[in-house]
């Protein structure tokens, strides 16, 4: 990490950032520090233009509809399709389901392929550092089939250990569900030995991942997964969509999800067939903004280019993880080896509820609190966390703005 | 600094956060409650002496930001020797003195919780300010478990 300090980074961060329009904005007066892209990254122009393309002059429903609008329409949404697919480098568009984001991406494979090869005495195998909602849709699952939900421990830094993993499995498991990146801890997990563990034992394995797709290049064969998530609005895209990728034959025997329009081939009420892949779970008219919107802000994404957003955030995960330690009474939580530019801290004897509030003034948003990920905060017996994520159109000169703010808490608090 | 924040975080409560009174377990209670705010994770556990209607004692226990604390030990001063009703109605009193801004922050009429009309600027602390007397509120109709949303 230190050696990053040093990295004259290739982006252009005033030409980014001009490309964000709410970048402008004078939150009481100052600029906007916005340091809360863990929860969802802003919007460039790109994107924002997209959709607003797609209403003019695109909108339609897609699928089946023999006019002008509805073939615009059903091009715009296939092509974005083929664009997610390139992006993550799955083999076809089969393997691209449009979904409002992972949350849902990853509630449709407890109640597809959960509900269909899931039983009483199995095991899923999560980690300690999971999101809620790769958490509580597997204690549905395990309530209703009779299931168990194994977790593998994280240490005192935010990180799991491989041998855990691999004593953790066994010929009970049927599934692996882990997060690539913790979004409360920055923590990067070694997904991919991971992968190769489960694998050989058979064991599917689905990805988190909401917060790594955001900071590093996916490449969904070459890590090998079974399953891939990505929330849009994390990635610079609007929000209420997102994909779940999954590996063709395994997507094929799967149950549908939801039952409705579009997922069937025919209906009849002497029986049903459903529709091809990927189809078969994308019932009801879809969000077609969102998906186009997606695909720009991937687009856009790629065009900056991923070695040089990682260059940057991590000069700037360096940078602002060395000045805040020279605050007094602060502690990072997650102090992982290979981190992404996500940094928690708590403060002694100052609540983060308190320091949220007072650095919002200062124009800079952070978030507070526990972050959906409860276990993690019981772990480290803290009720919640403060914590500032960074991005590509993030500055060293906001990371220390964050900390003069910080300097001004402690001084009031004493 | 912005004005805003001064007037939330004015010295009083700095000083209650820092040194609550009434704070911990007292050795018996005819009521008590546990309130709790999932947004935050604050949690208060209010205790209550009422003999003939009277709130003869109160205290709290928890965990919370400043605000929710200072709350917490400012009301438990202030309720102690009032009758139920009374505590009740200072509730209503005070629960618009953070949310309104039309309401003058009359020390005369507010007392101490005057200190508490800076809230009104911070939409979401409004909860954090409220948990405890939600909370006293709980105990006195005897529902043991409160949460504010
Ligand atoms: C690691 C992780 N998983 C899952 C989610 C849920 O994503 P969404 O709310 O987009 O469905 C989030 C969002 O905060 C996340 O950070």
């Amino acid at each position: 990490m230190s050696d990053q300090t040093h990295l004259t980074t290739a982006l252009d961060v005033d030409a980014i950032r001009s490309d964000f329009p709410i970048l402008q904005q004078k939150p009481y007066g100052r600029e906007l520090a916005y340091l809360d892209n863990g929860a969802t990254a802003q919007k460039p122009q790109c994107v924002i233009a997209a959709v607003n393309t797609y209403y003019r002059e695109q909108n339609s429903n897609i699928h089946r509809g023999v006019h002008f609008l509805s073939e615009k329409a059903t091009k715009a949404y296939e092509g974005a399709r083929t664009t997610v697919k390139n992006f993550l480098n799955a083999r076809s568009e089969k393997e691209i389901v449009f979904v409002r984001g992972t949350t849902e991406a990853i509630n449709l494979i407890a109640y597809t392929f959960g509900r269909s090869q899931i039983g009483e005495g199995d095991e899923i195998l999560v980690s300690e550092m999971e999101h809620h909602s790769n958490i509580v849709p597997w204690q549905i699952l395990c309530e209703e089939r009779g299931c168990t939900l194994k977790v593998v421990p994280i240490s005192d830094s935010g990180e799991i250990s491989i041998e855990d993993v691999q004593q953790l499995i066994n010929e009970r498991t049927k599934l692996v569900s882990m997060v690539y990146v913790s979004n409360s801890l920055g923590t990067v997990n070694p997904i991919k030995k991971v992968i190769d563990i489960a694998h050989s034992h058979d064991i599917p394995v689905l990805v988190d991942g909401a917060q790594s797709t955001p900071h590093m290049r996916v490449d969904v064969q070459e890590l090998g997964c079974d399953f891939y998530t990505v929330s849009g609005h994390k990635l610079f895209g609007p929000t209420g969509i997102g994909v779940l990728y999954g590996r063709e034959e395994i997507l094929e025997n799967m149950p549908p999800f939801h039952g409705g329009g579009d997922m069937i081939r025919s209906v009849s009420f002497s029986g049903t067939e459903y529709n091809s892949l990927p189809f078969k779970f994308e019932a009801g008219t879809p969000n077609i903004a969102g998906t186009i919107g997606l695909a720009e802000a991937m687009k856009y994404v790629d065009s900056i280019g991923y070695d040089a957003i990682h260059a940057h955030e991590q000069d700037l995960l360096a940078y602002a993880t060395e000045k805040l330690q020279t605050i007094d009474g602060l502690r990072i939580i997650g102090t992982a080896e290979n981190k992404a530019s996500v940094i928690s801290f708590v403060m002694d004897g100052i609540h983060p509820h308190d320091i949220g509030s007072f650095v919002d003034r200062q124009g800079v948003a952070i978030r507070v609190g526990h972050h959906c990920t409860q276990p993690v905060m019981e772990k480290f017996g803290i009720p919640a966390t403060s914590r500032a994520s960074f991005t590509m159109y993030n500055t060293r000169e906001e990371a220390d703005r964050l900390v003069e703010a910080l300097q001004m808490v402690r001084e009031m608090f004493g | 600094m912005n004005d805003e924040i001064k007037e939330l975080y004015q010295q009083v409560i700095l000083d209650h956060n820092k040194n609550p009174r009434n704070f911990g377990t007292p050795d018996s209670c005819s009521h008590d409650a546990n309130g709790h705010n999932p947004l935050c994770g604050d949690t208060v556990h209010v205790y209550l002496t009422v003999n003939n209607g009277v709130i003869e004692d109160a205290h709290f226990k928890g965990a919370g930001c400043a605000i929710s604390k200072a709350s917490a030990s400012i009301m438990t001063d202030i309720v102690r020797g009032k009758s139920v009703e009374e505590a009740k109605k200072l509730f209503e009193a005070f629960h618009k003195l953070i949310v309104d801004d039309s309401i003058e922050p009359d020390v005369d009429v507010y007392g101490k919780l005057a200190v508490f009309a800076g809230v009104r600027e911070f939409p979401s602390r409004v909860k954090c300010a409220s948990l405890a007397w939600h909370t006293m509120q709980a105990a006195i109709d005897n529902t043991n478990e409160v949460t504010t949303e």
